[in-house]
């Protein structure tokens, strides 16, 4: 396999483990600020600080690793995708920031403040839908290209209905996933209250997460028709996913197997994810950066293969600790250490 | 426009990297303190110095928060603001950025762990190996991101071929020139100015509140471990100067105000230039630059006039170089002074003037981290790539630059005061002596239930 390969099938992973991480954390995010407002803040506050406040700067470095893998595998994207998202970068950082400071702050009694609380929440739905952005743009026909100078054409990316039913996804999936991540570990922490608040949510988050993804395909037809054919000769794959959503709903609503609902949950992004990302090879930015074009010397991507397998020897075990330590230590979950 | 927008870039950088280094210090400085403070804890069994060890971790976390932000925004603005640049050299420095997000990752998870398992290991020296990692973490993320500094002032490990770096050697663009005294000073010099940060603030709750064991024990450890940096600080310095003397003379040459390439150079303090370039008000050390510079009183020292206008780096940096050399050694000089108060024992090394002076050594250490950086970084210009790319070729074109810089400056403004506030309810409403007293009595409450059920 080529490093170009190798490069994009790493980061095209590494985005989804930021997928689902970020979601938990984003979601949780929203129904803290949400349980808040209904005065059921009690049931699901703890269940949430217990799981998020050890992980969320692993989550963090998800998304480092992977835009710094992608300028390292593909330099060219630095160029482009730089240029073009000056703006919604920065906005991006900025929420980011306000959200990475509520981790350290909420320790120490901002947690009770309201006007905190709405920032954590709100950050929670906007960073996904600021991000999105940047893979709204790789469809192509949102850049305008003059002379040197690349910027974002904000006109059509703003009438364009194909980038807002992205953004739409990204939102309703965050609070999806994390609405099942919860009830899984409530379920786990045996806390009954927080588990059926949880499932209500799960729940009803579901139809608009389904709904929202057929409308976003069916726009990524007209503006793409490439990329849908692509998507569409890999059916089997969207079938898939289709299928794990289903059991997982059904074992949600059987109130059963939470745990195996929630990996039903992860395989259906799975398949959707790569369904997406495979179809669009090979492009990185259609159709100004490919991935053969793009990619960095032969001997830089050697040694950025060597040092991400010598890097996965040290994080696996450590994350694998983790896990062990708060995610699959019943004691801690419910709370006993 | 094209200069307006690079003058902008240049200054949302400058602010970014200003603000974040703050952090990244504390990142770096503060772990080994608390591994130190910890293990004294365990071997001592003496629990003042593991309540410091907690103390400093529950500080050090919102400096994390705030540093992982900050650092988070500048990794992005490389791109963003810097887009020709990344595209350009990201093609050499990629390596030295991953490993430096795995170095981070590493320290992320360790932590976690080690923040919310304080009392989860029978054996005292499991909780305390978990620093380690910690450490070590902390210390490689700070020396990859220094070999790309490394990397942009002294470019290697490649061959230019139309406007393209070809023929690629990323290890040997790692282990450029100036990598290992850049490495060597930045170590030395977060060590020193966290053990600073922490033995100022033991001595100035001591001069609000008196003086107690806890903050006593605090100061000395501190104290020590001040000494020791500050002196690797000053030979990592050394060898800094001898580098640039050697690979980059212009920067040195403007630190100095050298123009005219001689032997037996003068190495000047402070004073002002006339409009003319003639130094006045300074103080003349006779031969020591060349000292300085080759460990040879007669070596000849190449003068800034040896370089085109358009390659010198702003003068202004000399003051920068002199201030950061001073607090260097300040620093070191109030730790021996320190020292010789303990040993000498008709002084009181807890008098109220020296206390005073080694308070204000936390906040001149930061100064001179800060004076260090934009020392190197000013020096290096006007290249970003020295050799290869001016910053005006490497900046972003598109004007919204500007909006960027008063967008992060709110943002900044907002975390360092509500870090400060945070901080100031986490340590001010709860001093270490009561927090020490109730653990006591924690500790006394749980004996005495035991011994009930005995």
């Amino acid at each position: 396999m080529s490093y170009d390969l190798i490069g994009i099938s790493v980061l095209w992973l590494f985005l989804y483990g930021y997928l689902i991480l970020a979601s938990i954390d984003f979601g949780a995010g929203f129904f803290a600020f949400y349980a808040r407002l209904t005065k059921q803040d009690h049931l699901i506050n703890r269940l949430i600080s217990r799981y998020l406040s050890p992980v969320w700067e692993i989550t963090n470095v998800f998304f480092v690793f992977f835009y710094i893998g992608m300028i390292g595998f593909f330099p060219d994207t630095a160029y482009y995708y730089g240029s073009a998202l000056i703006v919604p970068g920065s906005v991006a950082i900025v929420l980011l920031a306000i959200r990475g400071s509520f981790y350290a702050f909420e320790n120490y009694g901002s947690k009770n403040n309201i006007v905190y609380l709405f920032l954590y929440g709100a950050t929670g739905l906007l960073i996904p839908a600021s991000l999105s952005v940047a893979l709204t743009l790789s469809e192509g026909g949102f850049i305008l290209k003059q002379d040197q100078t690349v910027s974002l054409d904000y006109w059509a990316l703003l009438t364009n209905p194909l980038s807002w039913s992205i953004v739409g996804l990204a939102i309703v999936s965050v609070l999806f996933i994390s609405a099942c991540f919860l009830t899984f570990y409530a379920s786990r922490a045996e806390d009954k209250a927080a588990l059926k608040l949880m499932r209500t949510y799960a729940l009803f988050w579901s139809t608009p997460t389904i709904i929202i993804a057929l409308t976003a395909f069916i726009y990524l037809g007209q503006h793409n028709e490439r990329h849908y054919q692509n998507m569409m000769d890999l059916w089997w794959l969207l079938a898939l996913s289709v299928t794990f959503f289903i059991i997982a709903l059904w074992l949600l609503y059987r109130g059963r197997r939470y745990g195996v609902a929630f990996v039903c949950i992860m395989l259906q992004f799975l398949c959707a994810f790569f369904a997406y990302g495979i179809g669009q090879y090979p492009y990185i930015l259609d159709p100004y950066i490919t991935i053969q074009s793009s990619v960095t010397s032969s001997s830089m991507g050697f040694a950025l293969v060597v040092v991400f397998i010598g890097g996965m020897c040290l994080l696996i075990p450590s994350l694998i600790l983790v896990f062990k330590l708060f995610l699959f230590d019943a004691d801690y979950v419910k709370g006993k250490k | 426009m094209g200069i307006d927008t690079v003058l902008w870039s240049r200054l949302v950088t400058g602010m970014t990297l200003g603000f974040h280094m703050i952090f990244a210090t504390i990142g770096v400085g503060i772990p080994l303190m608390i591994a130190i403070a910890e293990f004294i804890g365990i071997r001592k069994q003496d629990s003042h110095y593991t309540l410091m060890a907690k103390r400093w971790a529950r500080g050090f976390v919102i400096s994390v928060a705030v540093g992982v932000v900050t650092g988070t925004a500048i990794s992005l603005q490389l791109a963003l603001v810097w887009p020709n640049f990344m595209k350009l050299a990201g093609n050499v420095i990629a390596l030295p950025l991953f490993m430096e997000v795995f170095a981070f990752f590493f320290e992320a998870i360790f932590l976690g762990i080690y923040l919310y398992t304080w009392d989860r290991f029978k054996n005292p020296y499991i909780h305390w190996l978990l620093t380690l990692p910690i450490v070590l973490g902390a210390g490689m993320s700070a020396v990859f991101i220094t070999t790309v500094n490394g990397f942009m002032n002294q470019p290697g490990g490649f061959t230019m071929q139309g406007g393209q770096f070809t023929a690629v050697n990323p290890v040997q663009a790692m282990l450029n020139t100036a990598t290992f005294s850049k490495v060597f000073h930045v170590l030395s010099s977060a060590y020193l100015t966290g053990a600073a940060l922490l033995a100022g603030i033991a001595a100035f709750t001591m001069l609000r509140k008196g003086v107690t064991g806890y903050h006593k024990k605090a100061l000395k450890l501190m104290m020590a471990v001040v000494m020791l940096f500050g002196l690797l600080n000053t030979v990592a310095g050394d060898a800094s100067a001898k580098f640039l003397a050697e690979h980059q003379p212009e920067k040195l040459a403007a630190a100095e105000w050298h123009f005219e390439t001689e032997s037996g150079a003068d190495l000047i303090l402070l004073g002002w230039l006339n409009a003319e370039h003639k130094i006045i008000g300074a103080i003349h050390l006779p031969k020591i630059l060349s000292f300085l510079a080759f460990g040879n009183f007669n070596a000849k020292v190449t003068g800034l006039n040896e370089f085109s206008p358009d390659e010198q780096p702003p003068l202004l940096v000399h003051y920068f170089f002199d201030l950061m050399a001073g607090i260097g050694f300040a620093l070191l000089g109030i730790s021996v002074l320190y020292f010789l108060f303990t040993f000498w024992k008709k002084r009181n090394e807890h008098n109220k003037w020296l206390l005073r002076i080694i308070a204000l050594g936390a906040p001149l250490a930061f100064l001179g981290v800060e004076l260090g950086w934009f020392y190197a970084e000013l020096g290096r210009q006007p290249w970003i790539l020295r050799g290869y790319m001016r910053v005006e070729e490497a900046a972003t074109t598109s004007p919204s630059v500007r909006i960027l810089f008063f967008l992060f400056l709110l943002l900044y403004i907002v975390l360092g005061a509500v870090s400060v506030l945070v901080l100031r309810r986490l340590f001010h409403n709860n001093p270490a002596e009561t927090e020490m007293e109730k653990w006591a009595q924690h500790a006394g409450n749980k004996r005495s239930g035991k011994d009930a059920h005995a």
